[in-house]
Parts: C-alpha cells; structure tokens; sequence
C-alpha cells in the first residue's frame, strides 16, 4: 500500500501545530528583545494545565485556556527575574525548563493514564468540500486554524501596526526606545507572557490532540525544536511557518516512509526532519538577530 | 582542587563505612533501583516499579528502598549508579539495557556491592544479568494479530535495534504468517523506549497505510489512543497489561513479572548466597505474562492462543522451531531444530519474509 498524500499532508498540519505554536510565541519575546530559553517548560506546564482543565470540566476548550493561563502564570516567573530582578536570561530560561518539567510531573502525577477528551473536529462549512485541498486544510481542529491565523495576526501586528513598531524597536535598542518614552519593561513583560500562553497552547495540543492523554515529559523537546526554528527562520513570521511545517512534514513523511519499507536506512530517514529543516532555512537566512537580543535593560546605564 | 580532595576523602570514608562494616548490611538491606523513564510511565518502569514495591511488601523492615528515575542512557548513569552505590546499597537493580557498561564500570570500583542488569549480556564477579523471553509472548501476540487483521497489514513500532527487539519482531511474524500466509509487517523505528508523541505519530503513519493491527516495543499508551480514535484497530499492552484501553482496542498485553525474581535475589544478598547468574526465563517461570484476551477475540482464537502459550509454558514447544530460513534466504533452522539461547541473545537478522532492513 502506497502513502495517501491527503491524509499524509493533514497529517502534517496536526503534527507541525505544536511547534508552530510555540515558535510563533518564542518569535515574539525575541523580537522585543529578551531570550526566553524556557519554552520546553512552559510547554509541558500548558500540556498538563490543559490536560487537568479539560478533564475536570469535560470540555477542551476550556482546557485549551487553561493551558494558555497556565503557560503565561510560569512565564510571569520567568519575565519578573529578568526584567525586573535582571538576572541573566540564558540561566534563567534554562532553569524554567527543568522547573517546568518537574512541575508539569508533580501536577499530573494523579492524571496519568485518564481517559482522552475528545477534541471535535471543526470542518469549515464549503471550504471543507473541495477537492485535495479541502480534506488537506480544512478539516481540522480550530486549534489548527487558530495556529495559522496567529503566525498571520503576528506578521500584522510586527510589520502594520505602530504598537509592533514599538516592540520592534526595544528588541532592537532598548536604551534609545526608552529614551523615546516607550515602556520597555511592560512591553517585554506582555510580550513574555504572550509567549508563555502561545507555548502553553502548543503544550496542550500535543496532550488533548495529537498524544491524546498525559505522560511524564510528554513533549519530549518540542519546545527546543521550536527554538530553533525561530533562529533558523531569522525570526520572521512567514519563514516560521515554513520551517514549522517542513519539520513536521518532514517527521511525519520519514515515519510512512519507513512503513512502507523503501529502501533507504533509516538512521537518515530518522535524521532527515532535522536535515532538511536546517538547509532550508538555512538557504532561505539572510536575517540577523534583534540588536537588544539576551541583553538586560535598566533604565540608569 | 581543595574541593575535589575533600570530596575523594569523603567518598573514601563514605566507601570504607560500607564495607568496613559488614554487620550493617545485616539489620538492614538496601535495595536501589535505577529507571530508564518516570515510575508512571504505563509501561517499562512502571512496572519494574511495581515489581519492586511488591518486593518491598515481600521484605518489610528488613529491606531500605531507593529509587532514581528518569536516568539517561549513558554517562549520566554512571554518576547516579556511582552515587546509589556511594550511598550504602547492597544491591542494585540497573533496568534498562543502555545502562550495561555503566553498570560494568561501576561494578568494578565498588567490589562488595552486588550488581543485576535488566537484558543486557555482560556479567562480571558482582554483576548479573537478567531478562524475559518476551519472545514467548510475541508468539501469542502474533497468532492472534494474524487472526485479526483483515487488511493483513500488521504495524510493528519498534523502539532500539537490539536483539531483543528483533526476536519479537521475528516471533511475532513467525506466528502471525503461520495462521495467515498473506500477512504482511510494516515497521517503523523511533529509536526510542518512551516518546509519547512520536509513537503516536508512528501508530498513525501505520494506521493510514492500511495496518488494522499495531503491535509496539515502546512504552508508552500513545499508540493506543491514536487506534482508539481510528476505530477498528486492535493493539496490544507492552511490559504491564495497559488494561485501561481494554477491551478495544487493546485485546491482550505482555505483562513483564519482576517480583519474584526480585524477591530471590534480595533473599540472596540478605543470606550471602548471591552468586552471578544469568537468568533468562519466559512463560513458563512467570516471568512473561500474557494479559487477559477481551472478548473482541472470536472464542476458538482466544482457544487457539491460550493452547500456544500452555505449550510454551510446558517447554513442549519452542518459538523459534524449525524449518526457520533468514531474510536473505538462507537455511537457519532445519525441520524441527530448535533455536539456541546464544544465536537468540545475538539475534541480529529478521527471519524470510520480513521487509527492510535492521538499523545497525
């Protein structure tokens, strides 16, 4: 039996959603300058967040809020130490992930194994009918939908409105924006907290979606995937995208591949996800990082 | 430096306590075990922790239980079989075969404290191994995967390609193609033991190319909800019975049984009889379980399961029996003989009709 490329490209979008997810959030925090290495951990607080909300409430949506909340609450943790307590960004992103992890276990410990909740698929009406690109696109979760308007509503905000100009411009030269009067702190502080909420989105679709159910270190380095791809993507929205999508088709096709017993070995189907996210972007880079990038801001120096 | 001499000294006295004071060990045991993945994980450790506790129940008082979880394959576990051993046991249990040079190093640095490593082959003075013919399970789990397919495409997650998980692939193969000669496997690797998410990928992949029968070396539960969610596809519970997806999808399970092997060896480190061994036992001992069949299973295949796994419990049949050819197609077991436990331990080559080929 040979691989069904409709079900493999739908397959694709449930499998790259997470990533995205998260990246898009990461892609944020970046652009206003501050370097949040914490997104595995703020992932799996929102995995087991959503997972614990939609099962004492018998409704995914609610769960998926409460994934976004919880992704923000441990984000908040990490915003405070940097921004106002000034310590340094790569330790304490790094400390979030490990404090994240062993939280989300704590926090889970009486949920593993529980039943799944059914997330309902949310066909767009006409949409969904067409041929090929119907089943492909348009017969997903609205999580699926929301992810793609998000990375759209993002590249808006960055490059169309004076708010994103804003944020642009502390990640840029946080000294002169502050000069200018923005508000530096608040600005990094809301743009963490949006990333905290998109990770925890991300978390929450790989424990009510794609796994369905709640296991111990259940998104296994998503979150440092999704790092990556916002430098590989030189942190540009529709860049992003491509990478996320790449990654995750790349990591779903390499699975078919090797079921349908292709002649090729599969330590470089295994490796090809990373390979070929890598070159692209890499080919595609011509970017360069936010100028206040990982660097304390203080309004004194 | 001052720093590292203090802590050599410490280590030391920490190591001459140990055994300078042989009367310690007496009045109590320590037990430490050592887990590839968390104590919940629904598979591998969960129920190495399960056989462990039931242990713990077996001894009482007489026994001091120490665990570390979630402990990489690799250099990691050494410090942390180091720092258990450091830490007084008498005994340690290493559970996952990546650990089995860790637990050879250390084994030579810590003479008096015994050693036994789940499924790998190395031994020394202080060290034993030992495993489970899961293979005598696979043999169950692939008659009734060639029962109840209708697709005959069976999907196979595999996890790490060592022998171990070849041989269930080869077991299950050999039993499925035996009750269905239009059977047909496809596997998939995830170099893994544990990653919830892409052995949930993985049971998709297979799911969409037409499998209606998934069997999975991993250990998690992931792959049971995605064939919950397509429907009529049948699973199987790996190392504990996964019962809480019975009766469908899972409709049996391989249930690893540690606790009485457990029990005897801690018997042994407790009456200074502990001897280096290399116990590999199956169906028969106990050691494999075979999970309740569910009744989604047409009675006479329940019947016809049930009668292969007696009669590997009595010894009156062996798994791998011949005629037996390899991959490539050449003569490996002749009509009627009987594989050997060391070609088994080493087991390095799919058997004729199996597709692909082993990562190395």
């Amino acid at each position: 039996m040979d691989i069904n490329p409709i079900l493999l490209l739908a397959a694709i979008m449930v499998a790259s959603t997470p990533i995205l997810l998260a990246a898009i959030g990461e892609l944020v925090v970046e652009r206003a300058g501050v370097l949040n290495l914490g997104v595995e951990g703020m992932m799996i607080t929102g995995a087991v967040c959503g997972f614990i909300v939609a099962h004492s409430t018998g409704s995914a949506t609610v769960g998926f809020i409460g994934a976004a909340v919880g992704g923000a609450l441990v984000s908040t943790l990490f915003a405070v130490m940097v921004i106002f307590l000034m310590t340094n960004q790569v330790a304490t992103g790094l400390a979030l992930t490990l404090f994240g992890v062993g939280l989300a276990a704590l926090m889970g410990q009486s949920y593993v194994a529980e039943g799944q909740i059914i997330v309902p698929k949310a066909p767009i009406p006409g949409l969904s009918e067409i041929p090929v690109l119907g089943p492909i696109l348009f017969r997903h979760d609205l999580v699926v939908y929301l992810s793609v308007a998000l990375v759209v509503l993002v590249w808006l905000f960055l490059t169309r409105s004076r708010a994103g100009l804003i944020l642009r411009a502390i990640g840029e030269n946080a000294e002169a924006a502050h000069a200018l009067g923005h508000p530096v702190r608040l600005v990094r502080f809301l743009a963490v907290m949006f990333g905290g909420a998109c990770a925890g989105l991300g978390g929450a679709y790989v424990s009510l979606v794609r796994v369905p159910q709640w296991i111990d270190n259940i998104t296994a380095g998503a979150g440092w995937i999704a790092l990556a791809i916002v430098v590989f993507a030189s942190w540009r929205p529709g860049r992003l995208i491509i990478g996320a999508y790449l990654f995750g088709g790349v990591t779903a096709l390499q699975l078919n591949i090797q079921a349908t017993g292709l002649a090729i070995p599969v330590e470089y189907l295994s490796m090809s996800p990373y390979i070929a996210t890598i070159i692209v972007l890499v080919a595609l880079s011509a970017g360069r990082a936010p100028g206040s990038l990982g660097k304390p801001f203080h309004a004194s120096s | 430096m001052k720093r590292r001499t203090l802590l050599a000294t410490g280590a030391a006295a920490a190591a001459a306590a140990a055994f300078g004071l042989p009367a310690r060990a007496q009045d109590k045991t320590k037990v430490g075990f050592i887990y590839v993945g968390p104590i919940n994980d629904g598979g591998w450790t969960q129920h190495h922790h399960h056989s462990a506790m039931e242990m713990v129940e077996h001894f009482g008082d007489a026994v001091e239980f120490v665990y570390q979880e979630s402990v990489p394959e690799g250099p990691d576990a050494e410090r942390a079989i180091t720092q258990m051993a450091l830490g007084g046991a008498d005994i340690i249990f290493t559970t996952s075969f990546g650990y089995m040079d860790p637990t050879i190093n250390v084994a030579s640095k810590f003479p008096n404290v015994k050693f036994e490593h789940a499924t790998g082959y190395k031994t020394a003075d202080n060290v034993s191994v030992y495993s489970a013919r899961f293979y005598e399970g696979r043999a169950v789990q692939g008659t009734l995967a060639g029962h109840m397919t209708k697709t005959n495409t069976i999907g196979y997650i595999a996890s790490v390609p060592i022998p171990e998980v070849v041989r269930g692939i080869n077991s299950a193969y050999l039993h499925a193609k035996k009750v269905n000669p239009d059977v047909e496997f496809k596997i998939i690797w995830i170099f893994e033991w544990l990653n919830p998410a892409k052995e949930a990928d993985a049971a998709k992949a297979l799911i969409e190319q037409g499998c209606d029968v998934i069997l999975q070396h991993t250990d998690s539960t992931a792959p049971h909800a995605a064939a919950k969610e397509a429907g009529n596809v049948y699973t199987f519970g790996q190392a504990a019975d996964m019962a809480e997806y019975a009766p469908m999808p899972r409709i049996s399970s391989i249930i690893d049984e540690w606790a009485p092997y457990y029990i005897d060896r801690v018997q042994a480190v407790m009456d200074g009889t502990w001897t280096t061994t290399n116990t590999w036992d199956g169906i028969g001992a106990g050691m494999v379980g075979i999970g309740e069949i569910s009744d989604v299973v047409p009675a006479e295949v329940k019947a016809e399961a049930e009668a292969l796994r007696d009669a590997i419990a009595a010894g009156e049949y062996h798994p791998f029996t011949g005629p037996i050819n390899k991959q490539d197609g050449t003569p490996w077991l002749a009509e009627g003989e009987v594989a050997d436990d060391g070609t088994l331990a080493g087991m390095n080559f799919y058997i004729e009709g199996v597709s692909g080929d082993i990562p190395s």
